[in-house]
């Protein structure tokens, strides 16, 4: 690295200074919604949301707190739907693109192709809308959280297959083969294990989809009872009331002094909370995986 | 070559590990690339999908009478087409800058915090716009617009003017750190000796950027533009539904063919004209998509599909 010329430096702070106004931009509404959530409702009412509150209070996560029934359980159902999708759809994917890469079984090449087939053409929602609740009658059931999502598409069982190809040699196969091993011992014993890169980029992907998903839920999820927090969000902005409504006041808590400007908020802020926390440890491969799919499309 | 005799032991449990996946795609998108014949149909719960009536082209004529689809296909298609060409610039700005900076930790905390925004769902983003937006409470109302000396409240989820360019923003909110992550690694990806060499002769930073990185990329733009075309008459249903919270008089600025559907389909349960809506968005994505991946064939074959 050599001496800096001045147009450099010159460069250099630019590049700074835009970067650093794109990234409170990034923040700004965060920062809003966090501050404008520990507002008295009397104020926010009053004065609006504000970045620096003039009153501070915790009154609307008391209430969320009392409710801690509902939402507990919209967050436990976000959490199962999360494990169980994620777990099985990198179960699905790995042993459909394993099958792909045996260029010695007949149909696989068939198989490939209308894998292709599903990324170039689809029926859209009303025939998957109709299938998934006339056929698979997922409607108010879990699997309708689950399933819709599970192989997220055909290009995530490419990108695994490609995997297979390119980074697990194939000698260690035929030597296992010519031990006698069986197809499934191969593949949970020495191909599963070469490829936790790639699963584990494909499972963290797969785990941000289902933890965001609110579509599916919209679709096919009408009882409360099934309501992942980010349905429960939805449900809040047609009808802020909602809590208050479904409220089970074990508790004893009075609904109707549901601080009913603030709580979005904070309900908000409760939902994001889990990824604000863990994201920065996982950006990496985050980041990764965004190139891994994208350019290759 | 031997001659094709099937080794049982081996493809018996080949095809019992794929039955599982190739089962969920017939069921997942077989069925309903099937199922796109309703758009033909007069559908009949009692007698199922696919045995009801066919109806020729009737829910068409709903569909073309209802007068939405001029206003759903322009919104589709012009949408695109802003956030594809002003996007793409943002972004490119954006990912060159951001390989200007030598601290590695500068480095990582910008890519943490740009990208940081595409984590959150659309319903999430909703609060966080509402949070300025909202007519009463919000921040824009109270605090903005009193300092810039005007005293009436504006009623955003009403008001359609605005919508063109609150759209716009979200979007590159959410999705600029997504798009700068894909053109910072074709940055990345350029040999350094190009630059030294460049430097030796003399060449500014600028012109570094105009005569090695653009050109450098172009087969990266090109490919991802190409694309983008290719989903044109697809939107994101999240940002136009849930930002807009799906508010009747703004529908003339933010109707794309996905809510459409969905409104057609969800609130009114009807679905002719949702059908048929979505059958033309499915036939003119595969046309589209086709022509552009025959594009990326010409332009640069490594890149396209098949």
């Amino acid at each position: 690295m050599g001496i800096l010329s001045k147009e450099e430096k010159i460069f250099q702070a630019v590049a700074h200074v835009v970067l650093t106004i794109g990234c409170i931009l990034a923040i700004v509404p965060f920062w809003l919604l966090i501050a404008a959530s520990f507002s008295s409702d009397a104020y926010a009412t009053k004065y609006g949301y504000k970045f620096i509150p003039g009153e501070l209070s915790l009154e609307a996560y008391r209430f969320i707190f009392n409710q801690w029934d509902q939402i507990g359980r919209a967050y436990f159902i976000t959490v199962i739907v999360t494990v169980i999708g994620t777990a099985l759809g990198i179960m699905l994917v790995s042993m459909l693109a394993y099958g792909l890469v045996q260029k010695d079984v007949p149909g696989v090449k068939a198989i490939f192709l209308a894998i292709m087939v599903t990324m170039l053409f689809n029926g859209g929602l009303v025939p998957t809308y109709l299938i998934y609740s006339n056929v698979v009658h997922v409607k108010n059931t879990i699997w309708g959280l689950i399933l819709p999502n599970l192989l997220m598409s055909g290009f995530t069982v490419i990108l695994v297959k490609n995997y297979f190809t390119t980074s697990i040699p194939g000698e260690l196969i035929e030597a296992a083969e010519i031990d006698g091993a069986g197809q499934f011992n191969i593949f949970f014993k020495i191909v599963m294990p070469l490829s936790t890169p790639i699963l584990a980029t494909v499972g963290l992907m797969a785990a941000v989809t289902y933890w965001n998903d609110w579509q599916n839920g919209l679709y096919y999820i009408s009882e409360s009872k099934l309501y992942s927090i980010q349905l429960l969000l939805n449900e809040m902005n047609n009808n802020i009331q909602y809590l208050a409504n479904n409220a089970s006041n074990l508790a004893g808590v009075d609904t109707s002094t549901m601080p009913s400007v603030t709580i979005r908020l904070a309900i908000a802020v409760v939902a994001i909370l889990p990824i604000l926390l863990v994201y920065p440890f996982f950006q990496k491969y985050f980041a990764k995986g965004i190139v891994m799919g994208a350019v290759k499309g | 070559m031997k001659k094709k005799k099937i080794r049982w032991a081996k493809a018996l449990p080949i095809y019992i590990m794929m039955l599982p996946g190739v089962l969920y795609f017939i069921v997942n998108n077989y069925l309903p690339m099937a199922g796109i014949v309703i758009a033909f149909k007069k559908i009949n719960y009692r007698k199922g999908i696919f045995k009801s009536p066919w109806n020729g082209l009737d829910n068409f004529q709903f569909l073309f009478q209802s007068g939405s689809v001029v206003t759903m296909i322009r919104n589709t298609v012009l949408y695109n087409l802003v956030f594809i060409t002003l996007g793409t610039v943002l972004a490119i700005t954006v990912a060159i800058l951001m390989n200007e900076i030598r601290s590695k930790v500068a480095n990582r905390v910008y890519q943490t915090v740009i990208l940081l925004p595409y984590l959150m769902s659309w319903v999430v983003v909703s609060y966080l716009v509402y949070a300025f937006l909202a007519g009463e409470n919000g921040y824009v109302n109270n605090t903005i617009i009193p300092a810039l000396g005007g005293s009436t409240k504006i009623n955003f989820y009403q008001e359609k003017i605005f919508w063109p360019f609150i759209l716009f923003f979200v979007n590159q909110w959410k999705g600029l750190g997504f798009n700068m992550i894909i053109y910072l690694a074709a940055v990345i990806g350029i040999s350094p000796d190009y630059y030294e060499a460049a430097r030796i002769d003399g060449a500014t930073k600028w012109q570094q950027i105009t005569k090695i990185t653009i050109p450098q990329l172009l087969p990266t733009i090109i490919t991802l533009f190409i694309l983008n075309v290719g989903r044109m008459f697809y939107s994101d249903f999240g940002l136009f539904y849930q930002i807009p919270k799906n508010s009747g008089p703004l529908y003339d600025v933010t109707m794309t063919i996905d809510t459409f559907v969905y409104n057609a389909l969800m609130n009114q349960n009807n679905i002719s004209m949702s059908s048929a809506a979505g059958f033309i968005q499915s036939i003119v994505g595969f046309i589209l998509v086709m022509s552009a991946n025959g594009l990326i064939r010409k332009v640069s074959k490594e890149n396209a599909m098949f």
